[in-house]
Formats: structure tokens, sequence, C-alpha cells
């Protein structure tokens, strides 16, 4: 990532970066969206979201925070809690229609809960990515 | 509906999808993204390839 600004493109609409990130979260590749980037937002939301499918149809568990066990365990927990929840409406409507996969110890299961939180850790890069463009640090 | 692959596959598919996401928000113009991408995917493959063949060596 540039440590400086470039120049700014004339091509970029002005919207708060605040309001851009929130987007961008909410739905994977809206903050391109909302920033005239409609190619490159269409190609983030649908990787993302088949991320996020694959890990559901994979039938990943998502983390929960807290628990007990020891301090790895609870960070591992809590910072899985974050990749799941940063993928954001996708988690919330997955929750919102029941979604709970048991964890059954199989490669199959273990694979889906990493595809899950890749799924949201793919759209955080892409909530920086809009940040930049919003504030005009690249293109 | 479960979907049940094998690790090698997992493993393609998770190169596949991060490169795309790595390729977009890295670069700026579309040939340097596309260019980047492919060089994540043999990047991911070839520690695939190289992740996979110690551990056969290393279980004998």
């Amino acid at each position: 990532m540039p440590a400086t600004p470039v120049n700014a493109s004339s091509s970029v609409p002005l919207r708060s970066p605040s309001l851009t990130v929130v987007l961008a979260w909410l739905i994977p590749g809206s903050g391109h969206l909302l920033l005239g980037r409609r190619g490159r937002g269409a190609i983030i939301f649908a990787t993302v979201l088949v991320t996020f499918a694959i890990g559901l149809l994979m039938r990943g568990p998502m983390f929960q925070p807290g628990g007990a066990g020891d301090l790895l365990s609870r960070v591992i927990q809590y910072g899985g809690f974050l990749g799941d929840i940063a993928a954001g409406l996708l988690y919330f409507v997955a929750v919102w229609l029941g979604y709970a996969a048991p964890d059954e110890g199989s490669h199959a299961t273990d694979y889906g809960a990493k595809f899950l939180v890749a799924a949201g850790l793919l759209n955080i890069l892409a909530m920086v990515d809009a940040y930049e463009i919003a504030t005009r640090q690249k293109d | 509906m479960k979907l049940d692959m094998d690790h090698f596959e997992v493993s393609i598919l998770f190169a596949l999808l991060a490169s795309i996401v790595l390729g977009i928000v890295t670069k700026r113009t579309d040939r340097e993204r596309v260019q980047y991408g492919i060089y994540c995917f043999g990047c991911f493959m070839a520690a695939l390839f190289c992740i996979g063949w110690f551990m056969r060596l290393l279980h004998g």
C-alpha cells in the first residue's frame, strides 16, 4: 500500500469514507460500487459470496466468542468470530436463518469454518481498498 | 446438500478466490491486477506442492 497519496482521481465521486467502509462491510463490494468502481465491486461481491457459500455448504461451524479454555483457544475463538462477522450481512442473514452447523470434527467442516472466516477477511481487504479510494489515496 | 472436497481441491479453490481479491485490491491498473492475481495464484500453488511433498517425505 502506498505511504503517500497519489494524484487524486477526478473520477472518484465525493463520498464519506466512514459511510463507504460501513457499506462495504455490510454488503461486500458495495463500497466500490458507491465509488463508481462497478466491475471491481461486482467481482468482490461474487468472490466473497462464493467463499462464504462454500463455507456454508461444507457445514463449517461459526466461531462463538467467549467460552472456557486456555488463552490461545479464546484468542482463536474471538479472532474467528471477528472474521465471521466481517462478512457483514452474509453472516447476519445466515445466523438469522438459523444456520448452526455442529462441529463434527471432519476435515470438510474444518475447512468450512476456515472458508467462512476467509470470506470475512477478504471483505476486510476490500473495505480497506474502498477506504483508500474514498480518501483518494489510490484510484 | 453438503459439499465434500478433498484437501487438494479445497486448497486450489481457496488459492483462486484469495488471488482474485488480492489482485483487485493491490494494484492500480487492470493489467497489473490480472498479473498480480496470477502471480499470487502461482505462489499459492508452489507453496501447496512444496508443503505437500515436504509432508510426504516427512511421513516417509
